[in-house]
């Protein structure tokens, strides 16, 4: 398992940083219509705060934060959402994976499309997010031997 | 033969190719390998951003000054085919790293020579 | 064996070095990659979808497809950890 770092600046200095890391990750997801980002890459952005969390401060007071049962709930609910956006257009006339026939009132096909765009983005990025956590905490759950 | 003019920057790619395949066909350590693997992926990244390329184009984003011509942004799809060869490649380590933590725990070393002694061959 | 994998990789690159030279020359707006579907994506990203940016809009919408295969990859890579790094419960 992997202890707290013996230090006070590191402490202190990711304590600082791993908020702003989240709301930098939070920023590329929904800005990724206007410039270059997504899903994708805020989801690995929102990973590699959380792993920064864990490195320094040690195993005890992070999985209090987020334990990796919830971390595995993340990443297969973002999956079973994107699932559930892709059928939706199935059952109000559309094909699968067709955003211009979800259920959303009073916009036109093309705005449809593009929140339809947006919307997958978040489940993306939440489900990235959820299972790059879940390789990481297998990965440095016990130690050897 | 052909034209055999040298595109330069292929070279490049190719001698990156190159050192990824030596790391993974050359090395005994086995996390030698995964690092020549990745190598070796980075480089087709590359070629394949590099066939992308236009001249005097801009990145892929819609700037409402430049207009609707194709011939002034990038083209786009290469660039969606290596978003999703990026996350492959994160998947792919991932689970060869959980491998090397089994065998690890079984065997207690991770030199190829070493593993295939205590196998029994 | 390192000399033979070191004699297939010269031989490898040497190929790849003379394959080059049927690929088209670098930053050519006419290169064949680049004309009938990435135009179409291009001219008709911002009348469909109304995204600036164009490969948002090709990952997601256009070829979404692709992108539900993809997140089933990252999906099914941590479903392998958990699996492989499996304890038995009477080993601690």
């Amino acid at each position: 398992m992997i202890k707290r770092y013996d230090s006070v600046i590191v402490d202190i200095t990711c304590r600082i940083m791993v908020p702003f890391i989240q709301l930098f990750a939070i920023y590329v997801i929904f800005h990724g219509h206007y410039s270059p980002g997504g899903g994708f890459q805020g989801g690995v952005l929102l990973a590699s705060s959380m792993i920064l969390h864990r490195l320094s401060l040690g195993q005890k007071e992070s999985y209090a934060k987020l334990a990796p049962r919830n971390a595995s709930i993340l990443g297969t609910g973002g999956m079973f959402l994107f699932m559930l956006t892709a059928i939706l257009p199935i059952f109000f006339g559309g094909m699968f994976l067709d955003y211009s026939f979800l259920p959303i009132p009073g916009l036109e096909s093309a705005m449809l499309r593009y929140y339809g765009i947006l919307i997958v983005e978040i489940w993306i990025g939440i489900a990235v997010f959820g299972c790059l956590v879940v390789i990481f905490d297998r990965l440095t759950e016990r130690r050897w031997g | 033969m052909g034209d055999l003019t040298f595109h330069y920057s292929y070279i490049m790619i190719i001698i990156l190719l190159v050192i990824g395949l030596w790391g993974m066909l050359g090395k005994r350590n086995l996390i030698k390998k995964i690092i020549g693997l990745n190598i070796f992926q980075t480089s087709i990244f590359l070629f394949f951003i590099k066939g992308a390329l236009k001249e005097g184009a801009t990145v892929p984003v819609i700037d409402p000054e430049l207009g609707l011509e194709a011939a002034s942004y990038f083209n786009p799809l290469p660039h969606v085919m290596i978003l999703t060869a990026i996350v492959v490649s994160v998947a792919t380590t991932g689970v060869a790293l959980a491998l090397m933590l089994t065998i690890y725990r079984n065997y207690s070393s991770l030199e190829e020579g070493d593993i295939l002694e205590r196998m029994g061959k | 064996m390192r000399a033979a994998s070191a004699i297939i990789i010269a031989a490898f690159a040497a190929l790849m070095i003379y394959a080059t030279s049927g690929l088209p020359v670098p930053g050519d707006p006419d290169a064949p990659g680049s004309g009938h579907v990435s135009q179409y994506y291009i001219e008709h990203s911002m009348e469909d979808t109304h995204t600036p940016n164009i490969v948002t809009a090709v990952l997601a919408d256009y070829r979404g497809f692709d992108t539900l295969g993809e997140t089933l990859v990252i999906f099914t890579a941590s479903l392998a950890c958990v699996l492989i790094l499996a304890r038995r419960i009477d080993r601690d």
